[in-house]
């Protein structure tokens, strides 16, 4: 008996020291994990930011231009049909001109009017319909260079590559430069970005429509997945006899959360827009079809919720002559909130970066103008972001990649927010 | 109680109308375009053009692939069809009679300019050469053993060196499109049945079996599968400068700095060599109108005209700025007429 006690301590001192050598080994393990995840996250991020945070610049040129009263409105009538109709383009040539007088050639003139954005178009319409007085004076107008000078402002150009190699030849470089010179350039916020919906055109091209488009759709998800959801888990975990049937039903419930998301897509082309008729590309379909790949989360996270408060709640409330009914409004679902809204709060976050479906439904589209309702042509935040990465331009990459921070402020944010609901509201037992 | 549940049923009942409505009181005031993701750049660009100058919405341009594209066009008439497809290639006759069966019969082709494609690579390596020949020696799955290809080995080749004497040592290494592109139908097309075509005795063969010889690509790591974003091919021949990629002439347009683009038959891919016929790889670009559509849908005479118009598929037009390559003048007017006049599409 002795000495068997005696050689146990001798055993636990002989390999304590090993023991311990196991356990700093495997903190040092799950210390260096997290560091190499943290040091990707890190390496995404800055990646994005350092591509994309020059999109919410934009490099414009003053254009001394002269609304000529002979171009836009010859007759004098000033009707607003005259001057919508009237050819922007002419005024847009002759002021570059003017500050180039010595271009001369066919060619080269072609290639001074593509200084400026074609976007400039319908911005001295847009000033002349607002405000017809301008008709016949003089003004200095900012305008958005084209999207190949607002790369070389930015620097995305080398100069030093042969000129054959270049989107802009050493004349046109020189052309900007002397602009730059004269202090006819200027990097400005560029609002066009968070105001206008889609274009073809890099500097004239905004995130609004598709965040407008993400918002019905997410409107009408959470509008469709919250009661539902919330009503779903309160009866299977409440009121459902437990029987072969529930069990089917539990089971399907948990195997739609894992089945990938097109497959609902698939499902809403099917169901939505064959056979019930919808538009196809309206964030009415886009929130249905998220609604069916969000419902799954948000039951499985609100009976998680249902489960954790204690039975003692139920059966006070009980004892003190509640019906069901009341016990489960009145003690239990306030209990089981926050829970749930954590739940529906992931749900939506998910939703929000889902591409997969949205392509089936006709949502990866080119929109231009941006969507009014939930019936209106829309793409999303995610679909944008696919579709300028797809683009030639170089300008959109940058562009993208601005989207991609938008849509992760979102994600952030929405996922800070599950956190104070659950911080403030959960009580723990 | 009674009251609530009452209500509940109000509300299920208006939101079940509600969809109803919006489901039968579906009238569009804009056009609908699905289709090729290589004719959408251009596509959205005449449509951008035609809302901001005219009173007419902005036509929604949808990017399908020119497959999903026609299909979805010959599902039959209706404002929940759409008016419009773009394709990257000509429409077949399976395609149309699909179109028939559906009630779609009158359908006008629209060609709209062509689309090179480029075997190109880092600016930081040597530049070559090459001929359709070459590049199928490199890329077919089993390749000709013997001088007139009656006899077929798989493919030994590790360098171009192997496959030419004339080119560099350098491993052989493409990057391109997977089979459900537009682009790699046209590039097996255009470059591997003509460098097949060199072998008497396969251009002999039969369709079928020529085709699976042809058209086979390598599967031993020579011939890898990019995806279908271009930009990301860029983006991987820009870091291994070693490799080719095979993709459209408007991404090495715009990446002049830092791609190069290989002479097939002695011809640099550039827009001049397209257009005039001597860059030997290039394909027509298409969009096809639904013609039923024409007076239910407004303003579909007014875009077409705007896409067929000089200052749109001219020689100097906007499309061209977007990488476009016009077709001659001739073909210009002839298509011009086509639309104006809505003539059937004749296979």
């Amino acid at each position: 008996m002795a000495a068997s006690e005696k050689s146990t301590i001798e055993r636990v001192r002989a390999t304590l020291a090993r023991r311990n050598r196991a356990e700093r080994r495997f903190k040092n393990f799950g210390r260096a994990a997290v560091l190499v995840g943290l040091v990707f996250l890190v390496l995404m991020f800055v990646n994005i930011i350092l591509t994309g945070y020059s999109a919410f610049w934009q490099t414009f040129v003053k254009l001394p231009v002269h609304f000529d009263a002979q171009v836009i409105d010859p007759g004098g009538a000033g009707d607003p049909e005259t001057l919508g109709s009237a050819d922007y383009g002419a005024l847009v040539k002759t002021s570059v001109r003017s500050l180039f007088p010595e271009v001369s050639g066919r060619r080269h003139r072609r290639d001074l009017g593509q200084l400026v954005s074609r976007g400039t178009v319908f911005q001295l319409r847009r000033m002349v319909l607002e405000d017809p007085s301008l008709v016949g004076s003089r003004a200095e107008v900012w305008v958005p260079a084209d999207d190949d000078y607002d790369m070389l402002h930015k620097g995305n150009v080398d100069r030093t590559l042969p000129e054959a190699d270049r989107r802009l030849s050493d004349r046109q470089i020189g052309w900007f430069d002397r602009l730059a010179d004269d202090g006819r350039v200027e990097s400005r916020f560029s609002a066009t970005f968070f105001t206008a919906g889609d274009s073809r055109e890099p500097e004239l091209a905004g995130i609004r429509g598709a965040a407008m488009g993400s918002f019905f759709t997410l409107a009408v998800t959470l509008l469709l997945s919250f009661p539902l959801g919330v009503a779903t888990s309160v009866y299977l975990e409440e009121f459902a006899p437990r029987n072969r049937v529930t069990a089917l039903i539990e089971v399907n419930i948990n195997n739609l959360a894992a089945v990938p998301s097109i497959v609902f897509g698939l499902l809403g082309l099917a169901v939505f827009i064959n056979l019930f008729g919808l538009p196809r590309s309206a964030p009415l379909v886009g929130g249905l079809v998220l609604t069916l790949m969000t419902l799954p989360t948000i039951i499985i996270a609100g009976r998680a919720a249902l489960k954790s408060v204690p039975p003692s709640i139920r059966e006070a409330a009980l004892g003190v002559g509640a019906s069901k009914l009341q016990m489960i409004v009145h003690h239990v679902l306030p209990l089981a909130m926050p829970g749930m809204l954590t739940g529906t709060i992931i749900g939506m976050a998910r939703a929000l970066g889902e591409t997969a479906p949205l392509l089936m439904i006709g949502m990866v589209a080119f929109v231009v103008d941006v969507p009014q309702s939930v019936t209106d042509a829309a793409t999303a935040l995610p679909v944008q972001i696919f579709l300028w990465l797809d683009s030639p331009e170089r300008a959109f990459v940058e562009r993208a990649s601005a989207a991609i921070m938008v849509l992760l402020a979102f994600l952030v944010a929405m996922n800070a927010l599950a956190i104070v609901l659950r911080r403030r509201f959960e009580r723990r037992w | 109680m009674q009251r609530k549940s009452v209500l509940t049923a109000a509300v299920v009942a208006l939101a079940v109308a509600g969809l109803a409505t919006a489901a039968s009181a579906q009238s569009r005031d804009y056009i609908q375009i699905v289709g090729s993701s290589t004719v959408y750049p251009f596509t959205t660009v005449v449509a951008e053009q035609f809302g901001k100058t005219t009173k007419f919405k902005t036509p929604k341009v949808e990017s399908t692939g020119s497959g999903g594209g026609l299909k979805l066009f010959c599902a039959g008439v209706g404002v929940e069809h759409p008016d419009m497809t773009n394709s990257s290639r000509r429409i077949k006759k399976s395609e149309v009679e699909l179109c028939s069966k559906n009630g779609v019969r009158g359908i006008v082709e629209m060609k709209v300019g062509y689309d090179g494609i480029a075997v190109a690579n880092s600016k930081k390596a040597k530049a070559l050469s090459l001929t359709p020949r070459d590049l199928y020696l490199a890329l077919a799955k089993d390749v000709p053993a013997n001088a007139d290809g009656s006899k077929l080995q798989a493919n030994p080749y590790k360098t171009w060196k192997d496959v030419n004497p004339k080119l560099p040592a350098l491993k052989i290494e493409v990057l391109g499109p997977p089979p459900t592109s537009g682009t790699r139908d046209a590039f097996v097309e255009l470059v591997m049945d003509k460098g097949c075509a060199t072998f008497s005795a396969i251009k002999k063969m039969s369709k079928k079996p020529r085709r699976a010889a042809c058209r086979t690509m390598r599967e031993d790591g020579a011939f890898v599968e990019a995806g279908e974003n271009d930009n990301l091919i860029v983006q991987k021949l820009d870091a291994n400068p070693d490799a080719f990629g095979i993709f459209g002439f408007s991404f090495l347009d715009q990446n002049t700095d830092k791609l190069q683009g290989a002479a097939i038959n002695g011809a640099k891919p550039e827009f001049e060599t397209i257009a005039d016929g001597s860059y030997p790889v290039s394909r027509p670009l298409f969009v096809y109108i639904k013609k039923a559509h024409l007076d239910v849908i407004a303003g579909m005479r007014e875009f077409l005209a705007e896409y067929a118009s000089e200052k749109a598929w001219g020689d100097e037009g906007y499309l061209t700025d977007k990488g476009l390559i016009p077709m001659p003048k001739k073909e210009r007017a002839m298509f011009s007429s086509d639309v104006k006049n809505l003539k059937n599409l004749a296979l």
